[in-house]
This record gives structure tokens, sequence and C-alpha cells, in this order.
């Protein structure tokens, strides 16, 4: 046997061991959703059952901080895509020379810790509400969107600089060129080139906050979401409702994911017709010029 | 009469460059002004301060006998057609041409009236719906054609629109732009490196070299009558022989080449002891036996082009030098490595200044 | 020093960097070179022009910087009833980090053990499980980026995802399944006769650096698939033909190569496993030390928010050295790292 087949042997093995590694404690939860034991447990498996998520449905204060991850997760979205993009755009418009130094900004949240966005994030509004008596804003569910956003802006920054880098300015002064406000060619020209990355990165910046607990659960205060919810029962003990709603989860992101491989292919068939359609035209032209010349 | 597009001394400067030098001309309503120079002359930065996207460093822009200074490209009754063309790929072909329109607030469905109109006038009936990335290259080109026009711009400016294009298109398209030119009447002004495009479509051209206007006239002045060495050497196949004006009298002049004295008109006046180059047209030169007329060379090849012949050679001092013969002349040329004489009429070859001159 | 001139500084720092910014844009306009450019509002529009500064501005300054200034603020005040906050004895203070190191505000007698072993704890673990991650990521990044084929390599990216849609709590909480006293391993470890007592593996920290080596594997991974992703392949290629050992095309073509993405996997890594906070709660035993919890409990427990501030920063300032000291071990800028 030649060295390189021992090799891509030994790297066949590697790869099996990497996804065991990577999927074997999610299957074992997962399965211990469906076993009947109050402790989660998937060996010896007693008998199927689907209990579990009725607990998990029936437990009042889950579903309440189901509804305020949802609440705080949208309107995450709704501040950090616009923040992002208007941090992307704002980089080529810097002053070059404090260009670098604008970025070590906006994407030090990325390299900060959650927890100390979290914690920074209340020191400040709970001073600033002191001082200025906006008592309103010091509330779990703002500060959590502040705090969240505040480096999920700086995400949807990135992906919106990688889209943009793709952006030929010729449209914006093509658009001008015809008659269009700024302002026009914003909405015109921009933002419907952006929406591809305006939808990836809604998703990341809602699937990012609804998941969080570092940040959150400081900025949280006295409310709770889902993670804070759940943190808190993992604390108090181990039950295969837990394993359920990771189930759940899993479910839901897997139906997302498909939906969304789904529409990318259609879109990918799509563009196949038009390129095809695109070179039947051009062929069809080469044929109308030469029977001109004939 | 006022111009449709006036240059009044511009120089438009990036940073120590100077993109283009001191530009004045006048072009009329209706007219076919093409820009003609080699790549990096800056014609594209001409047509964007003529469109609004570059406030010249110096000098004044007048459209239609209106200081431009301070009016935006959105407010020029000017249409860019961009060398990319830049169609918007989120919109459909219908929704591009109409965005001019859709911009200054007219309704929908008087829009789509527009939009088939403009349709039928490219030969794309009925298409408006199809996306961009559906259209061959020759398609786009009319539908960038089609969304300047839908704006009614007094001045349609062209940014090299055929580049993209399939050679055999690209002539197609010539007699296509110059038709759609004839029917909506208005000012073209029309950029390109192609001399053949230029000379076939415009009414005037301006030959442009590293930002300065050279000359501006029709095809035949550029062509029999160039004022500086880059016009004679760049429009049209000629003949450079260099020298130094030996006597200069009345029209003709002489200039001591590295074949000896050489005639020909003296168009610039120059003084006897200046740097000169001599022009002279392939189809100016006729051969004769060797030993007559004023040029030695020897044959080194020749190419059938059907009406015409080119005929190459190498003169004694190494320069290479065409000569065109016409149909049955061309029986008589002798085979490669042939002696032959060259002959002109002197006032058929011209002499020019060499200065500012760095092409070869 | 008193606390006030604290909170001057605080928004002074901001104002002198807007007005730099400012000045520099101020000056290129004076500026006769850029005569034909256009300024930032009629440039973008003064709509579009607003919604960018009102946008950046905000994010920068209300939800980055200041923030952060007053969390370090913060860190320096001694610890007073809110009524107090700004009155007479509201002096900066040094108490605060005196405590971190001493366990108390005013003897330097004793060292503060519980938390300074967790904090070095946390510093040297985060490490070595950076250093795993790399180890563990970088023959299926090669692999993937080298070797596979397009239509496995989708699979891969999408089996590589999978886990990560699981959030960081439940992630942790599988592993607290596997690893518990009833958990599966200890059932087949028993069944299996190779042990008759359950092993504690929570008390004995196994399961906390399974879960935290587990929990941010992916950023290592695709960090390092985008560096070698751009490694050219005839350079293998040729290395190989020359007669260059496997082992030498790593360490000497590969690598070096993939340097800006070892860079940021491990910065990121190492970032989230120090500041992990879900899996040491999750997975950690009644005795093991980790930082993050014991910051969380300066304010939920102690409710002391003056020393939880600085414990805060001291986390921060060990990441920033690390990363500082990344960039310098590889020689490269930030732009380059934060992708
Ligand atoms: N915004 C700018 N800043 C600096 N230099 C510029 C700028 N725009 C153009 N130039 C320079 O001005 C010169 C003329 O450019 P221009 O695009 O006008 O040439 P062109 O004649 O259109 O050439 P081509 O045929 O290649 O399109 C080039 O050397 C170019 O590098
Ligand atoms: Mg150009």
């Amino acid at each position: 046997m030649s060295s390189r087949s021992v090799f891509s042997a030994l790297m066949g093995v590697y790869i099996l061991v990497f996804f065991a590694y990577l999927f074997g404690p999610l299957v074992v939860m997962g399965l211990t959703a469906f076993n009947t034991p109050a402790y989660p447990q998937v060996y010896p498996f007693e008998a199927f059952t689907l209990d579990w998520f009725a607990t998990l449905f029936a437990d009042a204060d889950m579903m309440y901080g189901l509804r305020k991850s949802v609440l705080i997760g949208v309107l995450v979205v709704l501040v950090s895509v616009p923040v992002g993009l208007a941090g992307a755009m704002m980089m080529t418009q810097v002053h070059a020379r404090a260009r670098s130094f604008y970025y070590l900004v906006v994407v030090s949240p990325v390299l900060t810790p959650g927890v100390i966005i979290g914690i920074s994030t209340v020191v400040f509004w709970r001073q600033t509400t002191q001082m200025t008596g906006l008592k309103f804003f010091y509330d779990g569910t703002v500060l959590t969107v502040l705090a969240q956003s505040s480096f999920i802006s700086a995400y949807t920054m990135l992906i919106f600089l990688a889209r943009l880098q793709r952006f030929d300015h010729t449209l914006e002064e093509a658009a001008l060129d015809l008659g269009a406000s700024r302002a026009q060619v914003f909405r015109n020209i921009l933002i419907p080139f952006m929406m591809p990355a305006i939808g990836s990165a809604s998703a990341i910046a809602f699937l990012s906050s609804f998941e969080n607990y570092n940040t959150t659960t400081f900025a949280i205060l006295a409310d709770k979401t889902l993670v804070t919810v759940l943190a808190g029962r993992l604390r108090q003990g181990t039950t295969p409702a837990l394993s359920a709603l990771a189930v759940t989860i899993v479910a839901v992101t897997v139906c997302g994911a498909i939906l969304y491989e789904y529409l990318k292919r259609r879109e990918a068939r799509e563009a196949d017709r038009r390129a095809l359609n695109a070179s039947r035209a051009e062929l069809a032209d080469l044929n109308a010029v030469a029977q001109d010349a004939a | 009469m006022t111009s449709a597009v006036a240059l009044d001394h511009v120089s438009i400067r990036f940073g120590s460059f100077t993109a283009v030098d001191d530009a004045s001309l006048d072009i009329a309503p209706g007219e076919f002004f093409s820009f003609l120079g080699p790549s990096g002359c800056g014609k594209t930065t001409l047509l964007r301060t003529i469109s609004g996207f570059v406030e010249p460093s110096e000098g004044v822009v007048r459209i239609d006998g209106k200081d431009m200074r301070g009016i935006g490209s959105n407010q020029r009754p000017t249409a860019l057609i961009f060398q990319n063309l830049a169609l918007f790929p989120m919109m459909s072909v219908a929704e591009n041409i109409v965005y001019g329109l859709r911009v200054r607030g007219m309704g929908k469905s008087e829009r789509m009236k527009v939009a088939d109109r403009l349709l039928d006038l490219i030969a794309l009936p009925g298409q408006g719906n199809k996306r961009i990335d559906e259209l061959s290259g020759g398609q786009k080109q009319r539908v960038a054609i089609a969304r300047a026009l839908a704006v009614e711009p007094k001045v349609l400016l062209l940014d090299e629109p055929l580049s993209a294009l399939d050679l055999k298109l690209r002539q197609h398209m010539r007699s296509e732009l110059k038709e759609i030119q004839r029917r909506v009447g208005i000012t073209f002004i029309y950029i390109t490196h192609d001399q053949g495009e230029a000379l076939t479509m415009s009414d005037r051209i301006a030959v442009m070299d590293r930002g300065v206007i050279q000359q501006i006239g029709d095809g035949r002045t550029l062509y029999n009558h160039p004022r500086t060495a880059f016009v004679a050497s760049f429009v049209g196949e000629t003949n450079i022989l260099a020298g130094k004006v030996a006597t200069a009298e009345g029209e003709l002049a002489e200039v001591a080449t590295a074949h000896g004295p050489l005639s020909g008109a003296n168009a610039r006046k120059l003084m006897s002891g200046s740097d000169a180059m001599l022009f002279i047209r392939p189809e100016s030169l006729r051969l004769t036996a060797p030993g007559a007329g004023a040029i030695r060379g020897t044959i080194v090849g020749s190419a059938f082009e059907g009406h015409v012949t080119h005929v190459s050679l190498v003169a004694a001092d190494g320069s290479k030098l065409t000569v065109s013969v016409n149909g049955e002349a061309a029986r008589l040329v002798p085979e490669p490595g042939a002696e032959v004489g060259l002959v002109y009429r002197p006032e058929e070859a011209i002499i020019l200044p060499s200065e500012g001159y760095a092409h070869a | 020093m008193h606390s006030s001139i604290g909170q001057v500084v605080i928004y002074v720092i901001p104002a002198m960097v807007l007005a730099w910014f400012g000045w520099l844009a101020w000056r290129d306009r004076r500026d006769p070179a850029n005569a034909g450019r256009q300024g930032f509002v009629a440039r973008n529009g003064w709509p579009v022009a607003g919604f960018l500064v009102i946008a950046v501005g905000f994010w920068t300054i209300f939800m980055i910087v200041l923030p952060l200034f007053s969390m370090i603020d913060l860190s320096f005040r001694p610890k007073l009833p809110p009524p107090q906050w700004g009155g007479p004895k509201d002096f900066y203070t040094l108490d605060n980090y005196r405590y971190f190191l001493f366990g108390s505000t005013t003897s330097t007698a004793a060292w503060n053990v519980t938390h300074l072993t967790a904090f070095a704890l946390t510093i040297l673990t985060s490490i070595a499980i950076t250093a795993l991650d790399f180890v563990i990521c970088y023959p299926i990044a090669y692999y993937m980026a080298k070797v596979a084929r397009p239509n496995r390599l989708r699979l891969m990216m999408l089996m590589l995802i999978a886990p990560y849609w699981v959030n960081e709590i439940l992630r942790a909480f599988a592993f607290r399944i596997l690893f518990s006293s009833q958990g599966i391993i200890n059932n087949v470890l028993m069944a299996s006769g190779l042990i008759d007592q359950p092993v504690d593996f929570l008390a004995a920290d196994v399961a906390l650096y399974a879960g935290l080596a587990y929990a941010y594997l992916l950023m290592m991974m695709f960090a390092l698939y985008n560096a070698l992703d751009t490694l050219d392949g005839n350079l293998i290629e040729a290395a190989r033909d020359l007669g260059a050992p496997w082992w030498h095309i790593h360490a000497f073509i590969a690598i070096p190569h993939a340097k800006p993405g070892i860079a940021s996997g491990s910065t990121l890594v190492f970032m989230l496993t120090a500041g992990s906070l879900a899996a040491p709660l999750v997975l950690g035993g009644p005795r093991s030390l980790w930082f993050t919890p014991i910051v969380y409990d300066r304010f939920y427990q102690a409710f002391n928010w003056q020393q939880g501030a600085a414990y805060a920063l001291i986390l921060l300032v060990a990441c920033v050295v690390f990363v500082l000291g990344v960039l310098r071990l590889f020689k490269l800028g930030l732009a380059e790292i934060a992708r």
C-alpha cells in the first residue's frame, strides 16, 4: 500500500471520529427527549414518549421567555441591519487617515467577550438614566437590544462590506445621470442590490440574538428570555424537557435551512435559464448580422 | 445659434496629474461629434465633465448656452451611456428603460406606454419583462440607448458603447446608431479609440492625445490636413520620416532625413533648422525603378486585399515603409528581395513639427 | 480625584475624536488638490448622509465607546449606595483591584488565592483549548480546502454548521448528559464492567474542558478553511514533485500561508472561551474555577458593581493582551484577522 493511500485512509477515519465528536453529544441529547425516565438518559432506553414535549410547551416561563426572545430578536434585526449597513457604507467614506481607527472601533465588539458587552451596557445606561431621569429606558428588553446590537451590528457590517465590495458604482452614476436624487439612488439601486445581504444579515442577526446568553444574562436585568430561563433550569437540574427544547430548535432550524437551500437552488436554476437565454440571443444576433451581410 | 455643448478652456486635474488640458470646443445641435484618442488620453474624463460627474478644475462647460457650474449630473439635460453600460441588474428591461421617468414622477401606466414605444424603437418589442442578464450584448447595448433616450436628453453621451461587442456586430451597430440619431435628431457625443468608428459615423471629430485636443475637424480634413504629428500618425496609415527642416520656401519645404533631403507641404510654416517629421500616406507613394525616385528600399512582402495591395519595404537605414498599390498595378509589384525606388508628389506629403510627439 | 472628573473625561474623549474626524474632513475640503471632489453630504444626499451619521454615531458612541468607558470608570470607584454616587465620598480608588489581588480592600497581607487561581486557570486553559482546537481543526480544514471535491465539501460545510444551530447552553447541556454520573458514558462503562462506581467527570472538569473545546470549534475551522482555501494548489504539487515530505509541505507552505487564519481563529476561540459563561455554569462542578462566573457573582450575588466592573476589565485586558500577543507573534495587522 502506498503512503498516499495510508494517509487518505487515516484521514477518512479522522473525519469520521471528528463528526462523531460533533454530532454524538447532540444525538444523545436528542434521544433523551423521547425516553421516559425523568433523568435524561438514552441507555437503557425504557420506552418511547412525547410527554416531554408536552411538559415543555406547558411551561409558562419557557413560553414567556420564547416570546421575549422573539421580540428581542426582531428588534435586534431592526437595529443592527440598518446600523451595520451604515457602518459598512461609512467605511470607504471615512478619511483615509482615520480609517483604521474607525475599523478598530467598529470591529472591537466582535473581539470583546460577550459578558463585558453586557456589563458595560448595563453600567452605562444605569448611570445615564439615573442622571437624565429617562427611567423607562432602563429596561431589560431595551438594554438587551442595545447590548446585543452593539456586536451583532459588527457582524452585519462585515456581511455588508463583503457585498458592497462587489457593488458597481457606475450603477449609482447611471441613476444620477437619469435624474435620480441621492435618496432615490439609495432606495432604488443600493438597497435592492444589498437585498441578498440584508436577508442573510437579518437571519444571522436574529439567530445570534435568539441564542445569545453571555450578553443577555447581564442586560436582561430582572426580565427573562428563553435562554436565560433555560440556564436557570439547568442550574436547578436537568430534565428531558430541555432535550425536547433542543430537538424543537433543531427541527425548526433544519426546516429553515431546507427552505433556504430550496430557494437558493430555485434562484440558481433561474439564473441558469437566463444565462441560456442570453447565449441564445447572442447567437441569434450573430446569425442576423451574417444574413444581412449575405 | 447657441451650441449644444461648449467647452471653454476646460482643464481637469486629479492631484498633480492633468487629465484634460485646456480644452475648448463648440458642438452644434444635432451634430454627431466624436472624441478619438488612444486609451487613457482623457476621453472618459471629458465626457464625465460634460455630464456633471467631474467638476472642471478650470474653465466652464455650457450646455445649450447655460453655464453648468454647480449643476449636478441629475439636473443636466444630458444622458450618458457608460462604457460598461451600467444597466440595473435588479430591474427588468422595461423598468430599466423608464427609470429616468420614474424618478421624474411619471405614473406607471404612462411609463409602460413609453417603454413599449422605446422597445419598438430598439427592435425588442414585447421583451420588457426580461431580466438584464437574459439579453445578448447587442440587446443590452440597445436597452442602454433606450434608457438614455427615454428622458429625452438634449445631448446623448456615449462612452465607447460598442467596445464590448463582437467585431461583426460592432459594424452592424454603427449603422443602427447612426439611424437612431437621424430619427431622434439630438446631439450625439461619441467616444472611441477606434478611428473606423469615428470616421464612418461622425460629422466632426476631436482627436485627443494625453489630455490635449490636437485637432477638430471632419474626417476628410483630419486625414488630408492633419495639424499635428500625432493626428497625422493616428488617423489612417502613414509613413513617418523624421529629420530637420533644411530649406523652407513658399508652400513647400525640404527635410533632411536618413534618406536624404525630401520635400513636402510645409503646413505649419516651419523655419529651417527646426525638428520636423515628414508624413507620406501609403497611397501617395509609387514604386519605380531602383535608383530613380527620392527614396530607396527593398521589398519584404505584400498583402493582397482585393482592391488594394499593401507592399512593405525596408529602407537602407532599416526603417519600415508601406506602399499601397491599386487594382491591376499590383500585378507589377516585384518579388520580395527586389530593390525599388519610391516617388511621391511633394504636395501630398506633409511636414509637421515633431515636438510633443512621443508615439512611435 | 473626585469621580465627577471622570464623567467629564468620558464625554470629552469621544467629542475630541469626533472633532478630529471633522477637522480632517474640513482640511480636505480646503485642499485645492481636491477642488473637484464632492463632500460627504453632496456625495450621499442629506437624507442618506443624515442616516449614516446618526446610525454610525449612535452605534459607535452610545453602544460601543461610552459603555466601555463607563465600565472602566466604575471599576475605579468605591462601593457606595446609588444615592451617594457622585456625592462627596465618590473618589477614585484602586480598592476593587486591590480586592482582586488580596481579597480585601484594606489589607495586603494575604493573596486572594481563589480569584487569582481562577483567573490564571481560565487564561491558561483557554490558551490550551485554543491550541487544541487548532490541532483538531487543521487536518479537516486542510482536507476541505485542498483535497475534498465540491460535492463532498458542500456536505461537510453543512455538517459543520448544523451543530451550531443548537444554542450554546443546550450544547453544554448535551455534554452534561454525556458525562453526568447517570450519563451514557458512565452507564456504558459500568455495564461493560470497566468501573463499578460512576466517575464524577463534572467534578473533575473533564466535562467542562470537553465542552469548551467543542463550543467554538467552528470559529477555528472556518478561519483556517478560508485561509487555506486561498493557498495555490500548484505550490503544493510543485513541492511534492521536488520530493518534499508531507510534514514539510504543512510546516513550510500551508501553515505559513494560513497565518492570518490561524491568528483570527485563535483570537476568536480564545476570546469566546475565556469569556464563556454558559459552559462553566452548566458543566462546572461545585469546585470548578472559571473566571466569568466569579464576575457574574460580583454583580448578582455580591451586588458590588464596582468590583464586578473591575473584574470584567481585568478579563478584557487579558483578551486584549492575547490579541496583541497573537498579532505580534504572527506579525499581522488587525484588519487581516477581523474578517
Ligand atoms: N478619479 C480619478 N483620479 C485620478 N486619476 C484619474 C481619475 N479618473 C481618471 N484618471 C486618469 O486620467 C487619465 C484619463 O482617464 P480616462 O478614463 O479619461 O481615459 P480614456 O481616454 O477614457 O481611456 P480608455 O480608452 O482606457 O477608457 C487616466 O490616466 C486615468 O488614470
Ligand atoms: Mg474611457
